[in-house]
Parts: C-alpha cells; sequence; structure tokens
C-alpha cells in the first residue's frame, strides 16, 4: 500500500466515520439524559431522509429551505413518538421502555414499505455539496469535508445547550432524578419532548447528509447506521455526546481500514464494528469517555 | 342467545360450504416474490409481467387461475416461509418465483420436499435447478451469461485487465463472478482484481481506492442495481474511468435514478429487448407494455410473463392441475414461443440467446445479440 492510497484510505474512513459521529450525538444525548436506548434512532434518520426527498425532489424547494424544514419535521416526529409511545410506560421498568423502542423501529420501517413503497429513490445532491477536489492523486469530494464540518457545529451547539442553558440544567437533573425534578417545579414531559424533539432533530442533520453521501434511500435504510451509531455510540461511554463524535470517527477509520487491509474478508465489516462492541462491553463498558456510573 | 349461536354456525357452515365448491373451479398458483426489500424493484417488474400474462389467460382447462402473491422481502428464510405458506395454507399447484437466486434456492427444498413444481423466472444461478426434479426457470444461466460478458469485454471493448467486485452474500453474484473469471482468462485476458461486498453495503470506497491503483480497463460488478450504482457513483468520485460491465442483475430504473451521469456508458447483459423481439407473443407483449405503462418493456416482467405461460402451457398440455402431471409436462416443454425466445427446458433451463445493453442518456439502449 502506497502512502496516497493510505492516506485515500484515511480520508475515505473519516467521510464514513463523521457520519458515524453525527448520528451517534443524538443517540447517546438522549440516553444520557433519559437512560433509553432509543433503538428508533435510525428508523427517525430514515423518515427525515424521505421528508428532504419529498421537500427538495418532489417539490423543488432549494435545499436550504427544504433541508432545514425537513429536519424540524423530524424533529415533531420525534415528539409525537415520545408522546404516542414512550410517555405511557415512562415509569414501567426500563425493558418496557427498551421494547417499545423496538416496536417503534419496526412500525416505521413498515410504515415507511406501506407508505413510500419498498423501491429504493435516488436522492439528488446540491451543487455545492457535489464538488471533487484532487490533489497529488487523492480525490477528496467536498461532502467528506462539509459532514465533518456539520458534525463539528452540531456538536458544539449540543454541547452548548445540555451544559450551558437552562433547559439543558434540567435535562441533567432529569438524568439524576426524575422525580425530585419533578418536585422542584420543572416541566418534566416538556423537557423529555424537547430531548427527544433535539435527538430527532440531530439524527435527521445524519441522515440528510447519508442521503447526499449514500444518493438511496429505502425504509430499511436506517437499520445499519442505527446500529453502527449504536456501537460508536458505547465506543465513546454512552451517555457523553463528545464520546460519540470521537467514537463515530474511529469506528469508520476501522471499518474501512480492515477493507483496505483484508480485502477477502470485505464481507466481515459489519461483523468487526459489533465484534468491536462486545469487546468494549467486555473490556472497558464505560467507552472511551464514559463516566463512572456509581451504584 | 342460543338460536344466535346456532344461526351464526349455520352461517359459518354455509361459507365453508361455498367457499368448498368455488375451489373446485379455481386453480391456484402462487407468486413469491421480492415486492419489497434489497431487489424489490425486480420483484415488482417481474410482477407486472405476470399480471399482463394473467389479464392476457385468466382461464386454463375452463378454469379460472387464480395467483397469490406473498412478499419474500428480499431476503432468504422469508422466502421459504412464503413458499411454505402457499403450499400448505393456500394450497397452490404450482409456485412462480423467485427472482434473485438465493431466494429461488431457499424455496427449491420446500419445493422438492412438497412435490409442487417451482418455476423461476429469473434465478439465473446453476444450482437453482441441478440434481432438482421440481423446479425450473424461464431463463438462461450464468455460465452462458459469465461467458457472454467475457467475450464481449475482451471482443468488442478490448479489455485487457478486469477488475471483478463481487456480492458474497448472493449466489448469483458469486456463481457469474466465477464464470466470467474463468471465460475471461481462457480468452487471454487477465482478471487483476478480485474484490469483495456485501447486499446492503453503502461504502465501497476501501474496494475501489485499491483497484484505481492496479487500472483495470473493465470493472465487472455483477450484483444487483442498487450497489452497482452506488459503485459506479463512488468509482467516478475517486476518478476511475474504467469501462464498467455488469450482469442482468443492473437492469432496473432505479440504477439511473440513483447512479445518474456516474452509470452512462455502463454495459450489461440481460434476457430481452424489444429489438430483439422474435417470436408473435414477444411482439404482442411489447404492444400491451408500451400502451399500458408508455415505457420500453423490461427483461425481469418479459420473464415473469413467460414463466406464467409456460406454466399455463404445461397445465393445458397436462389436462389437469396435479402438480406431478404438471411438472412433467414441464419437463416435456419443447419449442415453446415466449416473449423472451424460443424456450425449450434442458434439465430445468431455458436455452435461449442472450442481449447486451447500455446506458444512455439515461435510457437503456440495445448493444448486441449473443447465441449461447
Amino acid at each position: 500500500m502506497t502512502l496516497s492510497t493510505f492516506i485515500q484510505q484515511l480520508i475515505n474512513g473519516f467521510s464514513l466515520g463523521s457520519l458515524y459521529a453525527l448520528i451517534a450525538i443524538g443517540y447517546t444525548m438522549v440516553y444520557g439524559i433519559i437512560r433509553l436506548i432509543n433503538f428508533a434512532h435510525g428508523d427517525v434518520m430514515m423518515m427525515s431522509t424521505y421528508f428532504a426527498f419529498f421537500g427538495y425532489i418532489i417539490f423543488r424547494i432549494p435545499w436550504y429551505i427544504s433541508f432545514p424544514i425537513a429536519m424540524i419535521l423530524t424533529a415533531v416526529l420525534g415528539i409525537l413518538i415520545d408522546r404516542g409511545a414512550y410517555k405511557p410506560v415512562r415509569n414501567a421498568p426500563r425493558i418496557s421502555a427498551l421494547i417499545t423502542a423496538i416496536g417503534v423501529s419496526f412500525f416505521l420501517e413498515n410504515f415507511g414499505i406501506v407508505v413510500f413503497g419498498g423501491r429504493p429513490k435516488g436522492f439528488r445532491i446540491p451543487k455545492l455539496f457535489g464538488h471533487i477536489f484532487e490533489v497529488k492523486g487523492v480525490t477528496v469530494p467536498a461532502l467528506s469535508l462539509w459532514i465533518p464540518f456539520f458534525t463539528a457545529i452540531f456538536l458544539v451547539l449540543t454541547f452548548y445547550i445540555v451544559y450551558r442553558t437552562r433547559r439543558g440544567m434540567a435535562m441533567r437533573a432529569i438524568s439524576r432524578d426524575m422525580d425530585t425534578t419533578r418536585i422542584m417545579g420543572v416541566d418534566v414531559d416538556g423537557i423529555i419532548s424537547f430531548t427527544f424533539a433535539l435527538g430527532s432533530f440531530l439524527a435527521a442533520a445524519g441522515g440528510i447528509m447519508w442521503a447526499m453521501k449514500y444518493p438511496q434511500i429505502n425504509p430499511l435504510m436506517g437499520i445499519i447506521p442505527g446500529l453502527k451509531a449504536f456501537v460508536a455510540a458505547v465506543f465513546g461511554g454512552i451517555g457523553n455526546v463528545v464520546g460519540a463524535a470521537i467514537g463515530g470517527i474511529l469506528l469508520g477509520i476501522i471499518e474501512i481500514m480492515f477493507v483496505a487491509f483484508f480485502p477477502q474478508l470485505a464481507g466481515y465489516r459489519d461483523a468487526v464494528a459489533f465484534f468491536l462492541l462486545i469487546g468494549v462491553l467486555i473490556f472497558k463498558p464505560t467507552g472511551i469517555m464514559g463516566e463512572v456510573l456509581p451504584e | 342467545m342460543r338460536k344466535y349461536i346456532a344461526l351464526v354456525y349455520v352461517l359459518i357452515g354455509l361459507l365453508g360450504f361455498g367457499s368448498s365448491v368455488k375451489a373446485q373451479d379455481v386453480i391456484k398458483i402462487g407468486v413469491d416474490l421480492e415486492m419489497t426489500g434489497a431487489v424489490a424493484a425486480f420483484g415488482q417488474m417481474t410482477w407486472t409481467g405476470i399480471q399482463i400474462a394473467h389479464e392476457m389467460q385468466p382461464k386454463v382447462l375452463g378454469k379460472k387461475v387464480k395467483l397469490v402473491l406473498g412478499d419474500n422481502k428480499s431476503d432468504k428464510i422469508e422466502a421459504a416461509n412464503v413458499a411454505q405458506r402457499l403450499i400448505k395454507k393456500d394450497k397452490v399447484v404450482a409456485i412462480i418465483g423467485a427472482v434473485a437466486s438465493s431466494h429461488s434456492l431457499a424455496i427449491a427444498p420446500i419445493a422438492e420436499e412438497n412435490h409442487i413444481p417451482q418455476i423461476s423466472p429469473s434465478s439465473t444461478n446453476p444450482l437453482v435447478t441441478q440434481n432438482r426434479k421440481w423446479v425450473f426457470r424461464a431463463c438462461f444461466i450464468d455460465p452462458f451469461q459469465g461467458e457472454m460478458l467475457a467475450k464481449f469485454a475482451y471482443n468488442h471493448l478490448h479489455a485487457k485487465t478486469a477488475a471483478v467486485l463481487t456480492d458474497i452474500a448472493q449466489d448469483y453474484s458469486v456463481g457469474l463472478s466465477n464464470f466470467f473469471i474463468k471465460k475471461f482468462t481462457k480468452l487471454g485476458g487477465k482478471v487483476i482484481s478480485h474484490a469483495f461486498y456485501q447486499t446492503g453495503d453503502q461504502d465501497f470506497t476501501a474496494q475501489l481506492t485499491a483497484i484505481k491503483k492496479l487500472n483495470p480497463d473493465v470493472i465487472v460488478i455483477p450484483g444487483y442495481y442498487t450497489e452497482i450504482a452506488l459503485i459506479a457513483r463512488q468509482a467516478r468520485e475517486l476518478g476511475i474511468k474504467a469501462t464498467l460491465l455488469a450482469g442482468d442483475g443492473a437492469e432496473a430504473p432505479e440504477l439511473v435514478k440513483i447512479g445518474g451521469k456516474a452509470v452512462e456508458g455502463l454495459y450489461y447483459s440481460t434476457h430481452f429487448d424489444e429489438k430483439a423481439v422474435q417470436t408473435d407473443l414477444g411482439k404482442k407483449y411489447v404492444k400491451i407494455f408500451r400502451k399500458k405503462y408508455h415505457k420500453a418493456p423490461d427483461a425481469l416482467g418479459a420473464l415473469g410473463f413467460d414463466a406464467y405461460m409456460l406454466l399455463l402451457d404445461a397445465i393445458k398440455r397436462a389436462g389437469s392441475a396435479d402438480p406431478a402431471k404438471i411438472r412433467d409436462a414441464l419437463d416435456n416443454t419443447k419449442n415453446f414461443e415466449g416473449v423472451t425466445g424460443i424456450i425449450t427446458l434442458v434439465n430445468g433451463n431455458a436455452v435461449k440467446s442472450g442481449v447486451i445493453r447500455v446506458v444512455k442518456n439515461g435510457e437503456f439502449v440495445y448493444v448486441t445479440t449473443i447465441n449461447p
């Protein structure tokens, strides 16, 4: 492997990894606040790509309007899911909420098949994101720079909301003790809805980026990115947004490098991610940046 | 109260009686197709063709033919489940399906075990019918398709070196890749890279970066349309200029919708083109299809049409809807004039010529016919 090939592979991995990171941030934030592994996160992401598809491709609304609208619609969808599916089981054992999340995931997938049809749809890429640079034999699609850029922006935004605003303070309080927070006069259900809205908004950002990078969307497209984001979140220390971003980028690079160095085993690339998950859970369950949970 | 319950029982009895009378003048044919999932376009295109055939010939032996459609979700396990359900619950006399070879291979043991004839419209892997008594197909097989692609690459495109990208999750792709490599090497070409991926993968940059360095004349991708389109895009983004070549798994409108400019100039082998139609039935099919859908007919639909017609022809010659008699009649199919050519079933496989098409301005354009 020559140096330029290696650098190309590193860029490929970084580009894929920053996508995982963007999706993992929302995943891990929801877990951090309400301790729910939202297995429907990937499917919420899928819905966002269809919202963007209808706005941008069917109704021909310019991307700088239609993409934010799609993200807001996805945030509303997040609130609806919380109200309809998670709120009724808020005080039930955690396993009930987990199973509900899996149910929501299946519901969204099959809803997508019925409403949008099972055939994949092609996604068009706005000119701004479609450029390709070439430097000394190494090609860099503009999107590979835009994705980390947006990931960084949304990371800072999430960090700011959670750690620097009153709402964020309430979110953190809920993560410690929901009942006491309620006694203190905080609108707990409102804050949790907001958490889901923010999480879904981030999923939408990731989804739209995903659809631009791999321009085919279908109702089952959310499953693998959702699982990979989960692995990235656990890898980085579940509940920690910065850890999720780092975990995502590392996961992307590990995956690409695995295929690059062992081309015969390319079919096992998903397995590598899940082996990583098992390894992390056995040897370092708190991940790279995870906090040590007091019992 | 008791009177009402008695009444309900009587009604149920009547309903049961009614349907059992009805069942005798209906012949049920099961259809096990990929209506959703990774190759949904193929299942839906095939279903269109089957429906056109059904509208053209809704009756056989004076009885109505009823199609029972089951969605196998482009999944091997679901394909087997659907076949079980069609046989055990719906009591079909034969099964049409599936498109992907891996799914047909999942159905085949169930058809064998239950002594129900299965006819796949378009599964090209040789293993589908090998050593099987009850399994047939309406299409040619991959040793021929691989030969077609190799000959075309070597003789028409003058390619000396090739890179092959195989979808290891699909028996079709693994088989076709090997048949291509064998023939291409025999002709004097050289396969300089053989890389792998899996159905559902979205990122192929790692494999393509390795291929770019070797600079092959052609890249052969014997997979399915979604992955082919994504591979084409990423190859062009990485600055790879080699000609792309694929098998019949490429032919779906999604190839162009997803691939866009990147699939321009991609060649693929397939079963049918309206320019190469040889039979009267074929001409009739093209006319009906064009009138109904205002576009050029595709190979999958044509093969679905042929699978249905082959089955009805067998039922007619058998003079009965008994699965064993249908099987024997299918086995004796000789010079049946279908849409995709003149079909004679040899060991369950159809022997006929294939065509090469190219993507030009977003359309699939006829290039040449290659005979066995």
